[in-house]
């Protein structure tokens, strides 16, 4: 296995455990791309902020900018990263435990039902 | 961290193999624990599907069937969206005790990367730093 999935997911993961990084990118998988100014308008968090937190964003690769017209520079999402870190959290949510629970006791259903047949035709023993 | 590519579980059943098999290879077997309903075409290549009441549907290619022993398919990663390309493979081994069956499961695959998601994931600072660049040259050549 490559290390490298491991930095990615990690870095998704850093990114998604600050609330405002959390809103920023709710705010562009929501509404799309826009700037930091548009975010501003929008969030309740200081231009200044939404700019230092776009920064990180986009080194960790969940952001990219593009660079629009008069100089304004949009950020837009990238879900690449996202699904790496998916996968992480597929992999945990994959609940074997449960469905071998219910494996086990549909075979113990079936074996009440044909015991009790069985118990059924030899009742007078 | 540590990412998670293998499950493995193993379970001690009070039944024989011949009835853990069908359970884990027919349709009547799979609606009645798995899924709520289940259709499968029980050969290497073979389709199987299962749907469930909420709506969710798994599709399954299954890869190995030696019977009582293997019965293994690929399916789509649960929680990726569903144009991901990407799959795990599960296989159950069945070993016949003599209280019933010992049945070890083992899901491997999640921490796969295909080869355009990884470049996908990884070229993001690289491509956007040649965009710019490549702005920066046409700015320069404009000038």
């Amino acid at each position: 296995m490559p290390p490298d999935i491991e930095a990615i997911a990690e870095q998704v993961f850093a990114a998604l455990a600050d609330p405002t990084r959390r809103t920023i990118l709710a705010a562009l998988a929501s509404d799309g791309p826009a700037t930091a100014t548009d975010l501003a308008d929008r969030l309740p968090v200081t231009r200044q902020a939404i700019a230092k937190h776009l920064f990180l964003l986009a080194d960790a690769g969940l952001v990219t900018a593009e660079h629009g017209e008069r100089r304004r520079v949009r950020y837009r999402l990238r879900s690449e990263p996202m699904r790496v870190a998916q996968q992480f959290l597929a992999a945990m949510a994959n609940d074997w435990d449960a469905r071998l629970d219910a494996l086990t006791q549909h075979l113990n259903r079936s074996r009440r039902t044909s015991t009790n047949r069985i118990a059924g035709t030899n009742r007078h023993d | 961290m540590g990412f998670p590519d293998r499950i493995e579980r193993t379970v001690e059943i009070a039944h024989p193999p011949a009835a853990v098999w069908a359970a884990l290879t027919t349709a009547e077997g799979l609606a009645a624990w798995f899924g709520d309903r289940a259709t499968i075409d029980l050969r290497p290549g073979g389709s199987a599907q299962m749907t469930w009441k909420q709506g969710h549907i798994a599709e399954m290619r299954v890869e190995r069937v030696e019977e009582p022993s293997v019965f293994g398919y690929t399916w789509h990663i649960f929680g990726l969206p569903e144009d991901d390309p990407r799959r795990t493979y599960v296989e159950f081994t069945l070993e016949p005790l003599d209280s019933g069956t010992r049945l070890t499961v083992v899901e491997t695959g999640f921490a796969q990367l295909s080869p355009d998601t990884h470049s996908q994931a990884y070229d993001g600072n690289t491509s956007g730093w040649a965009s710019e660049l490549g702005e920066l040259v046409s700015y320069l050549d404009a000038a």
